[in-house]
């Protein structure tokens, strides 16, 4: 029989009450009430563990290296044991063949059974050929591993939106998971956006799985309402100073150094749905807001393509130069107003010409 | 006052015998009802706040001092953006409703006759009186077909994007499980991708209406005087009064 999370939490010397705490954080930090808690504990003490396969397309690994710093002491060593992590070629000892052959074997053995965890996405441009992994296309192993899945999960904003690589004019043409040709359709999808996502957004999300066996509630656009449901604005620390009008003008002026609302310097807070402001980064410690760099709205989707990350009006893409909503409008008002102005002196002048014509 | 009472440009304010001797004569027809009329300056009005107050979320003023505790100000602005857009939002509701119940002209913007003939035929002539081609415009008691065409289009449908996108902006805020989340936020946003590109849209709406506002304005107060028409009392009277007995293009 394979082994339940809390077997192989107390194989790793993992003491049953340290195991309860996990419990009780989890439930807690999934919004759910307490008597969840125990649920959970019985869930990780009875269920086996599900076989995921984690693969790596276009992307930069920073949702691997947000995922391993997951800030409970628990949830680092153990939520990658809790999960049986079959392949993921960051950070398993097996390379090269040896490696590849698992994909093949986990497939087989827990056909539709296994999550396929995304990370990263494909390019389509050149059939393929801007992400070979041992060999082949990213793209022909993901078709694969996504036909024979149970569920998908988009980790980051590269697998959710595309991100960088497929920022403008996106050369290799690289596509979120859910608009790659020959994924199935009836494969549930969660999107995990972020760049990276945050660490214990991305274990709850899994606890949430195992605990429950199914995807959280989603919005409309795929992400778990319980992280991506508020703006980073609607809990930020700063907001008092934005309803006061107190905003940093520039990065080394007073309201800086006094802790202003960073709006004027660009902040995506308020069009950012990630849960930044609330869970914080690295253990709770801080975020980009309190660290005083504003929100550049990294869950957001086609977040590069928007203009300067410090200005608060974006680019309007499709009007040649880059502008602002206000240069083209003030331009197009500028316009009409010199237009209004000539016709009304054109019309004088009929006017005038007119009346000396009656007499 | 009743609708119509006179009959649509059937009324005569004087009788004339004698072309000769007889004072002049001027027909006037009803054209804006009160309730339009009302609505016109409410949404004026509204929309002078609503570009005012939108354009300094989009650039805020400059810093205020002192604690955040003592100050309100960016919420102030915000606060009247939103009143502001729920009065336009009830007033455009209440509007269309009007088109219903009101008399002939109060349709007229919603529905300009793009089927039939005449109507293109008009709108050329009043191009051309525009370009100043033609040398007088036809008569009309409620809007030449131009200025329908630009109300129906620029006004109306403009109003109705930044309603919506306005109100899924408002959602947000309201949040998740609130009618104006629910009815707007969550299907527009998606729509356009994320929230984002719902505020540079409706961002370019607001220099829309400002280019609207200066056509507007600018085209009444020369029909006003250049045209047969009374273009500006009619807004606050309701009555079209003619300086000349030609006939009336739209009767």
């Amino acid at each position: 029989m394979t082994e339940t999370f809390y077997d192989v939490m107390r194989r790793q010397g993992i003491t049953r009450r340290s195991f309860l705490k996990f419990c009780s954080l989890t439930a807690a930090a999934l919004g759910l009430g307490p008597s969840f808690a125990p649920r959970i504990a019985e869930a990780m003490e009875t269920k086996p563990r599900i076989p995921v396969l984690w693969l790596h397309g276009l992307e930069c690994t920073c949702c691997s290296e947000s995922f391993i710093r997951s800030a409970h002491p628990l949830a680092k060593d153990v939520i990658l044991s809790m999960i049986s992590l079959d392949y993921d070629d960051t950070i398993m000892a097996a390379a090269g063949h040896q490696a590849e052959a698992i994909i093949e074997e986990t497939i087989e053995k827990y056909d539709g059974q296994y999550i396929l965890a995304c990370e990263g996405n494909p390019p389509l441009n050149q059939e393929g050929m801007s992400c070979i992994i041992a060999g082949r296309p990213y793209l022909e192993q993901l078709q694969h591993a996504a036909n024979h899945c149970k569920a998908i999960i988009s980790w980051g904003s590269c697998a959710s939106w595309g991100c960088v690589q497929a920022a403008r004019p996106n050369p290799t043409q690289a596509v979120p998971i859910h608009k790659a040709p020959g994924i199935p359709g009836d494969k549930p999808i969660i999107k995990v956006p972020g760049c990276p996502p945050i660490a214990e957004v991305m274990t709850a999300v899994i606890t949430y799985l195992v605990t429950f066996e199914r995807f959280p509630e989603l919005d409309r656009q795929g992400r778990p309402k319980m992280f991506y449901s508020q703006r980073i604005h609607d809990k930020c620390y700063r907001r008092p100073h934005f309803d006061a009008g107190q905003f940093v003008e520039q990065f080394d002026d007073e309201g800086a150094k006094k802790g202003y609302c960073l709006y004027k310097v660009g902040c995506k807070g308020p069009t950012t749905y990630n849960a930044c402001s609330t869970v914080r980064w690295n253990g709770g410690l801080s975020f980009p807001i309190q660290a005083g760099h504003p929100c550049i709205g990294c869950s957001e989707d086609g977040f590069w393509d928007k203009g300067s990350f410090y200005d608060r009006l974006t680019n309007v893409n499709g009007f040649g130069v880059e502008a602002d909503a206000d240069k083209i409008g003030g331009t197009a008002a500028l316009v009409v107003g010199a237009a209004a102005a000539a016709h009304a002196a054109a019309s004088a002048v009929k006017r005038a010409r007119q009346k000396g014509g009656d007499e | 006052m009743t609708i119509d009472a006179m009959g649509p440009g059937t009324h005569t304010a004087h009788s004339a015998p004698d072309p000769a001797t007889a004072p002049h004569t001027e027909r006037a027809v009803y054209i804006y009802q009160a309730p339009v009329r009302i609505w016109h300056w409410v949404n004026a009005f509204s929309i002078l706040v609503l570009g005012v107050t939108g354009y300094l979320i989009g650039s805020p003023p400059p810093s205020v001092g002192g604690e955040a505790y003592f100050s309100f100000m960016f919420g102030w602005i915000r606060y009247l953006h939103f009143a502001a857009g729920y009065i336009l939002a009830i007033g455009f509701l209440f509007r269309i409703y009007w088109a219903f119940v009101g008399n002939k002209h109060a349709k007229q913007i919603f529905l300009p006759p793009v089927w039939r003939g005449s109507f293109w035929a008009e709108l050329l002539h009043e191009m051309k009186w525009y370009a100043m081609i033609a040398r007088q415009p036809l008569k009309y008691a409620g809007h030449n077909p131009l200025a329908t065409l630009v109300m129906h289009v620029l006004f109306i449908w403009c109003m109705v994007f930044m309603i919506l996108t306005g109100f899924a902006l408002y959602g947000e805020g309201t949040g998740m499980g609130t009618w104006q989340f629910d009815l707007f936020s969550s299907w527009i946003i998606p729509l356009f991708g994320q929230s984002q590109d719902v505020h540079t849209w409706h961002h370019m709406g607001l220099w829309v209406i400002v280019c609207f506002v200066i056509v507007h304005v600018y085209a009444a107060i020369r029909e006003d005087i250049m045209s047969r028409q009374s273009i500006m009392s009619s807004m606050f009277s309701g009555w079209r009064t003619f300086r000349d007995d030609k006939p009336v293009a739209d009767e």
